[in-house]
Parts: structure tokens; sequence; C-alpha cells
């Protein structure tokens, strides 16, 4: 498994779908290209569906770590669109 | 008019009668929902015309104009080639195949739908059968076109197999699996296919695409959704390739044709003549 060392950090609890989302994707947003968020979720839809829709938007996924409180912290890094 | 007016065959070729007398509502073909601008212009540019200026969308994909005259019919028919559309179907037949958008256009789509419902349209579209018989074609689980209110219902899925050289081991598959058939110990996947259903999500979110995933078919058989409501049931194994698929919906429009009486739909042949037989027949088909 690769090291990595997180930049941002955002908690997407204290919303539902598909706000889950949005707030993840904005956090996203703020961060450069190859930099790492870490982004943490319920269990349930939210870990079901956020991590596809993170593949979908083109960023990589390293880890999904079950945190054992009904919580799942996913590991991801920005890839900046080409375009 | 003075002439007789055979209303079976205006109803073969999708001519509804209507309340109103000599009035029709004309079905159009349709396949999978799909129609070009240039149907629906001439389409707009008919029911203007010779209709009263709206259509109807049925509850399968179909467009219906109506307020069509009798004395027009021919001359709608001739309108509407010219824009690519043909009348539909109604009556004792293979009606309109329906579909939802697939794997072309929908991220969680599994199979081609408009490819199979296109085949499907070809072989079968108004063939001639003791009752109705209907075929959808749903792309995924979420069955936004529900597969199983269909004589046949065509439901698409991922064969998935774990590839164990290209996987990270980050967990995701096994919390996008809902039905807790994978597992992972000792880095490794394990997918319990009893309890998989081969829904494609764990494959889908796979960040390092780590699965083969070939599209496959999910078939259900004698589904009803009007006087009677029943889900069609599926007895067979996984589908893996379009060949053995059209063996199969062959095999099983040839038992309606051959053990179905006038005006009883699947459900109730299979009813009456039982669902092993046609299950056997079935799996011969399945097996090729």
């Amino acid at each position: 498994m690769a090291d990595y060392e997180i930049d941002d950090t955002v908690d997407i609890t204290d919303v539902v779908c598909p706000v889950t989302f949005v707030k993840a994707k904005v956090a996203l947003e703020e961060l450069d290209d190859g930099q790492i968020l870490a982004i943490r979720m319920n269990d349930g839809e939210p870990v079901q569906n956020v991590p596809r829709s993170i593949k979908e938007e083109g960023h990589q996924i390293l880890k999904l770590n079950n945190n054992e409180d009904g919580t799942y912290t996913l590991i991801v890094k920005k890839v900046e669109d080409e375009a | 008019m003075g002439k007789t007016v055979d209303y079976a065959t205006l109803k073969k070729g999708g001519f509804m009668r209507q309340k109103q007398k000599d009035n029709f509502s004309l079905r159009l073909q349709v396949v999978g929902g799909a129609l070009t601008a240039e149907n629906l212009k001439k389409i707009a540019e008919v029911a203007e015309k010779y209709g009263d200026g709206h259509v109807h969308l049925t509850s399968r994909q179909g467009v219906e104009i109506p307020f069509i005259k009798l004395q027009d019919i021919d001359e709608v028919k001739e309108e509407l080639a010219k824009g690519g559309c043909k009348p539909g179907v109604c009556g004792p037949r293979v009606r309109t195949v329906t579909a939802c958008q697939g794997n072309q256009i929908c991220p969680s789509g599994n199979i081609d739908t408009y490819h199979i419902a296109q085949v499907l349209d070809q072989r079968y579209f108004g063939r001639e059968l003791p009752h109705k018989f209907k075929f959808g074609v749903t792309g995924c689980q979420n069955n936004c076109l529900k597969a199983e209110e269909n004589d046949v219902g065509i439901k698409g899925a991922l064969n998935v197999k774990w590839i164990e050289d290209k996987c990270i081991g980050c967990g995701v598959c096994e919390k996008a699996c809902r039905t807790e058939a994978i597992s992972i110990k000792d880095g490794k996947v394990i997918v319990d296919y009893d309890k998989c259903n081969y829904c494609g999500r764990c494959a889908k979110a796979c960040p390092t695409d780590a699965w083969d995933a070939d599209s496959a078919y999910i078939l259900s058989f004698g589904g009803t959704f009007g006087n009677t409501v029943s889900k069609g049931e599926s007895p067979l194994p996984l589908i893996t390739s379009e060949e053995q698929l059209f063996r199969v919906t062959d095999a099983a429009i040839q038992f309606f044709a051959d053990y179905a009486n006038a005006g009883e739909r699947f459900k109730f042949t299979l009813d009456r003549v039982g669902r092993d037989k046609f299950y056997q027949v079935l799996e011969e088909a399945y097996n090729g």
C-alpha cells in the first residue's frame, strides 16, 4: 500500500445524498492537482455511492478506512482535468 | 363511406379506434423509446395537419397521434413514411420493444439496451401470436424499465471477476456491494457468488478497474401488469453472451406460440402448462 500525506479533510457526515457528493466535490476543487483529501462519510448510502461518484469525476481513490464508529474515511488524490 | 371498416386490419396496422366515430389514434413503431429529430418533426406536422394538434406518449414508450380521420389513413401513412416513421401494432402479436438508455448513455448501464432492443425488434416485432407479447430491456438492477412486468424482461448485469494484480486493496468494493457478497481477507477480495446479484456496482466503483466485468443478462418470464399484476420469474442462471440470449428468447416465444390458447397471456400459459415444462425448454436453449 502506497503511503500518503493528507493535505485537507472534509466531513460529510452532517449532510445527506446528493449533498454528500457536492460537499466532497467542492472540497476537492479547493485543492491543487495531486493533493490528497480525506473525506469522512457515514456508513450506508454515502459509502456505497460517494466513492464511485468521485471515481467518475476522474479523481484517484487510494483507500477507504473503516473508522469503526459507523463512519468511513475515503482518501482521494485530486486529478485535475486535462482540458 | 358505405364501406365496411375492417377494424382488425386497422388495429394490426396501429390504428386504434377512438370513442369518436371514424376517428383513430395512430400508434407508431418506436424501438427502445428512441426517435430522431426528423421523426419528431414529421410527427408534429402530421398531428397538426391530420390530427387535432396533440400527440399521446403511451405507457410503453410509444407515440400515438389521435383524431386521424378514416378517409386520411393512407395519406397519413405515406406522409409519415417521408419522415422515417412507421405505424406500430396492437392486438395479438409482439408489441413495441421498450428499453432504457443503457450503457451508451447512462453511467449505471451494464448492457447496450438499445442495441438489444433493435435486435429483438428486427427478430420479433409484429410476429403473430395467440395474444400480445411484450419485451422490455433494462440496463441494470436499478430497473428503470421495469423488466419483470414484461412477458420477457431482459435486465443488464455484469459478470464480475476480481483481478488480483490490479487491486490496491482500498476496500471500496466491499462497501459498494449491496448484497454483502464481497469480503476482504488478507488483502484478497472474496466474492460469494451465491449472494452476488451481478449488479456490477463493485466493478463500477473500483478505482483501478480491478475487475473483469463483461456484459451479461438476467431474463424474466411471464410478467403482466394489466388486469392481472404478476412479476416475471427468473429461473435461469446468468446469460453471458448475446448468442445465448437470443437462443433463450427464441425458445420462450416459440413455447408461447406452441402452447398458448388464443387470448391467453404468457403467465397463464405457464400456469396452465406448468413452469417445469417451460424451464426444461429454457434450460436446453441456455445450454445450446
